[in-house]
């Protein structure tokens, strides 16, 4: 069976005439970004290339003629293909995992797969450099098994460490995307196929993969950007010498203040996100195909027989090693076992014994981080789904697709691929007069976890809203249902998958964020990473405790809130 | 559908309700007079007890925000971008890495404070009083004293030696473009081997590359990942931190550490001043005046080592005793002037990068 097969039966669509309201559902969207990505971004532009003392004439031109930058705008994108590709090595057979069998456990498995994503990379850093650090685990268990005088695993400091962090980091966006795209639609097609004699392999390969393709294309676009644009784990994990260009844009910015070189390379980095962006769009929009929906009762089969144990057991046993592993390092090493209490770390998150202006009692932290993380994620949702819905309906290409939404769906993962610092500093020059100096104002810190949150949101749901097949909801239109009443019952409950993935990261986005670099100026509401950073700034036992302890909390809230958000979410659908 | 928009309308209501809620630090007896706002800019490092700004808050009748924004550099930057509409009206933190650049912005108003009286004039880096020296410290390389003796090691005497064999693959630093103790320790070098001398500091620094120097981008990752004689338990004994760090190791042992379990390299350190000053256009100048003899004044500077872990500039201000018993300051610290600093430091930072990283 080959995967054009899948497309043959393109239904007429008849509504043409939706485009305005189309524009209506996507205003919202394009006001906040333009208000707050667009105008920004031009203020600071104008800042840097206004000859000064901090812009002596650099542009995007100029700097791309410089080795330096072109090598690391080429290690950038060498970095970023492979993670994405070794991610989604990693990922796509986990999600079908998940998307097909059912057992004991799997919505804490799910949840587990989300943590890495929020966890501060200084940190991660050193849970790795735990594991597979010089005096770390493995290379103490392989020393003196083998009798060897040297470590035998090099790996921090080296390119491998980077791509291992960053499927570390990034495989819980395909676990999700991929996995919650499948689930929304029905498989009874690959036991078809089955039926009709094709192996596992030629399933998964002609069948299952290109019904899950539009899904993979927004996850690999995703990670993609995310590795490109990688700064901790680069800096950190990889040594000092690595650079990506959010890195080089940071050296610029912070120790150097030439501004004409760091937005120069702003734009560079822009306008590749905007060649990925405009790449899978194109191919999210083709390889998307009108699919049975999935019956309302669960659908997954049970583990039965030793291929599909070996997969499901597979599956999870890389969510354990990889991703559990070095998180269970951390909380092992946020307990005191040298004596007196095992959870003094945890006793002293609540103590302010030396009566600082700064001290956060753990409880604090954690409401902060949830109140930003829920109005971060309601915000994304309010102006994701609407746009994702318009971008979906205006690029159809029976409909011959409107330029606007196609070059909408290319824009909407810009905010993900522009540089942190530089929209920081954008922030500090476009608001800084009535009616609008934000600049200190609490609200930017939602309003900056929002832009990146709402990309996630939009190529979440974008592949199901186009994937779902249009004649149902006219069936329903035609048996005498309202437009909300179809939304209702037949858009809703087929969307609640990638809708809960969508609300996920938007939350997770926003729970994970530092925003030192981000914010202009740190506001009184610090948050979980917030605290952990400062501990990790002041040398000493109790400091690292009391860092490593608010992480493992950190780890604990994201477990909770995406179990809580996955419930609730089924329960208001179903 | 109708739920679901009524969810997210409730989370959102909610939400934005906690976030108005005022802010947790509770004040003190409501004043007569509504209290004036006093900005304060500054760096993620800044500390100090609650209630020595509340006595600065009730004895002017003030509000004080602290605005944390982000490191040194960047914080700097963000004063010098926002020149025209000022942020805050006092920037602290400062140092003499950057000092060069903040008076040369011309982002500060000068303010001969009466405290400056009690100071030392070493720390006095600006004739004009635009900003005034507040603590000092000193970027220095700690050891891990249990690794060296294992090994039988006796710490290196001199920056020199750690190019010898024995150190081969055992110091860690931080990148000078990514990190302000990385940019003291690069400024402890040059100094040490200037520019010019037979043996400079791009040498020192070949050598140190060829002993497999370690950089991190930063101090945790330096400290609390690399370097084994902190609760991280690296793989290297020598790492460029702070004087004080030791007196800390033992402070936040709460009881367990009698004796530091690292110890300071002399001949490896530099010093660090920090500045405040009156930016530019503030409209609370009285206050702000006000403000910098507070943080000058004995109150404030005993406040600082506990808080801050750097020691004040003031003499009369007294130390703690895990300062006087373990965090001395070296007998001897490298120095260059702003001028020098400032017309070097772009290129010292570019030629050290592809000295040691490329």
């Amino acid at each position: 069976m080959k995967n054009a097969e899948l497309r043959v039966e393109k239904p007429p669509f008849r509504n043409s005439q939706l485009s305005i309201l189309d524009s209506a559902l996507a205003a919202p969207a394009l006001l906040f970004l333009a208000l707050f990505f667009i105008w920004p971004l031009i203020e600071i532009a104008r800042v840097s290339f206004t000859p000064s003392e901090i812009s002596r004439g650099a542009t995007p031109l100029s700097v791309l003629r410089d080795p330096t930058h072109l090598r690391v705008l080429g290690f950038s994108l060498w970095q970023a293909t492979l993670s994405t590709a070794l991610t989604l090595l990693a990922g796509i057979p986990i999600a079908f995992a998940f998307a097909r069998y059912r057992f004991a456990g799997q919505r804490l498995w799910r949840a587990l797969a989300v943590i890495p994503f929020v966890m501060p990379t200084v940190v991660v850093a050193a849970a790795f450099s735990a594991l597979l650090g010089p005096r770390g685990a493995l290379n103490a268990a392989l020393q003196s098994a083998l009798g060897l005088d040297q470590p035998p695993i090099q790996l921090l400091g080296t390119l491998p460490m980077i791509l291992l962090a960053h499927v570390f980091y990034n495989v819980a966006v395909v676990i999700r995307l991929v996995g919650g795209f499948l689930s929304a639609f029905d498989p009874r097609i690959e036991e078809a196929a089955a039926g009709l004699g094709a192996n596992r392999w030629q399933t998964f390969r002609y069948v299952s993969l290109p019904m899950a393709l539009p899904s993979v294309g927004a996850a690999a676009a995703l990670t993609f950007l995310f590795t490109f644009t990688s700064f901790g784990v680069v800096l950190i994990l990889g040594g000092a010498r690595f650079a990506t260009l959010e890195v080089e844009i940071y050296r610029q910015t912070a120790q150097l203040l030439r501004l004409d070189i760091a937005t120069s390379l702003a734009i560079v980095q822009m306008i590749v996100t905007l060649l990925v962006g405009w790449a899978s769009a194109r191919l999210e929009a083709k390889a998307s195909a009108p699919l049975e929906a999935r019956p309302t009762r669960d659908i997954r089969r049970p583990v039965v027989g030793p291929a599909a144990r070996a997969f499901v057991a597979g599956s999870l046993a890389f969510i354990a090693i990889v991703l559990v592993l070095p998180l269970a390092t951390l909380a092992g090493r946020s307990l005191n076992l040298e004596g007196g209490d095992p959870l003094r770390y945890y006793a002293a998150l609540s103590e302010n014994v030396r009566g600082s202006l700064f001290f956060v009692p753990p409880q604090l932290a954690i409401r902060n981080s949830l109140v930003f993380a829920a109005i971060t994620a309601a915000l994304a949702m309010l102006l994701g789904l609407p746009l994702g819905y318009a971008i979906a309906q205006g690029s159809r290409p029976d409909r011959g697709g409107s330029w606007f939404a196609r070059l909408l769906d290319a824009l909407v993962l810009l905010p993900l691929g522009t540089s942190a610092v530089t929209l920081g500093l954008g922030f500090l020059v476009a608001f800084d007069r009535p009616p609008l100096d934000l600049r200190t104002s609490v609200v930017l810190l939602p309003v900056a976890h929002t832009l990146i949150a709402l990309p996630f949101v939009v190529r979440a749901i974008l592949p199901a809203i186009r994937s779902f097949d249009p004649r149902l909801r006219e069936a329903a239109r035609g048996l005498g249902a309202g437009p909300l009443q179809a939304l209702r019952h037949v858009d809703l409950p087929l969307l609640a998958p990638p809708f809960i993935a969508a609300m996920i990261f938007a939350f997770t986005v926003s729970l994970g964020e530092f925003g030192a670099s981000l914010l202009i100026a740190r506001p009184e509401y610090p948050t979980m990473p917030v605290v952990i950073y400062r501990f990790l700034g002041q040398p000493g036992a109790l400091n690292y405790g009391q860092a490593l302890a608010m992480s493992t909390l950190l780890m604990i809230v994201t477990a909770v809130s995406v179990m809580v958000i996955e419930r609730v979410n089924e329960r208001v659908v179903s | 559908m109708k739920r679901l928009i009524l969810f997210l309308t409730t989370a959102m209501l909610l939400a934005a309700c906690v976030v108005q809620a005022p802010p947790p630090r509770t004040s003190e007896q409501p004043q007569p007079a509504a209290p004036r706002t006093l900005t304060i800019m500054t760096h993620d490092s800044f500390g100090a007890s609650e209630d020595v700004i509340a006595e600065f808050e009730q004895a002017n009748n003030a509000k004080v925000v602290i605005l944390k924004s982000g490191d040194a550099g960047s914080t700097l930057n963000k004063a010098i971008l926002s020149k025209d509409a000022p942020l805050a009206d006092v920037l602290y933190g400062v140092d003499n890495t950057f000092l060069g650049r903040a008076l040369t912005a011309g982002i500060l108003e000068p303010y001969d404070s009466p405290a400056l009286a009690d100071i030392p004039d070493r720390f006095k880096l600006d004739p004009q009083n635009r900003m005034l020296p507040v603590d000092y410290g000193h970027v220095i390389i700690n050891y891990d004293k249990a690794f060296l003796k294992d090994k039988g090691l006796a710490p290196p005497k001199s920056l020199r030696e750690l190019t010898e064999p024995q150190w081969k693959g055992m110091l860690v630093v931080q990148n000078p473009a990514t990190s302000s103790p990385g940019l003291a320790f690069l400024l402890a070098t040059i100094a040490a081997f200037p520019e010019g001398s037979d043996y400079d500091w791009k040498r020192f620094w070949q050598d140190l590359r060829a002993n497999d120097v370690y950089v991190s981008p930063d101090w945790s990752d330096a400290y609390y990942t690399q370097f084994s004689g902190s609760s991280g338990k690296g793989p290297r004994p020598l790492v460029v931190s702070y004087a004080t760090s030791p007196a800390a190791e033992v402070f936040f042992s709460e009881g367990k550490l009698e004796e530091p379990p690292t110890g300071n390299l002399e001949g490896t350190a530099f010093e660090q001043i920090e500045f405040v000053g009156i930016l530019k256009g503030t409209k609370n100048r009285d206050l702000a005046e006000k403000w910098v003899d507070f943080m000058l004044s004995k109150r404030f500077q005993e406040d600082i080592p506990m808080q801050m872990f750097v020691y004040p500039v003031a003499k009369t201000a007294a130390w703690p005793e895990v300062f006087v018993k373990f965090g001395q300051p070296p007998a001897q610290a490298f120095s260059l002037t702003p001028e020098q600093i400032d017309q070097g430091r772009e290129r010292w930072i570019e030629e050290w990068t592809a000295l040691v990283l490329k």
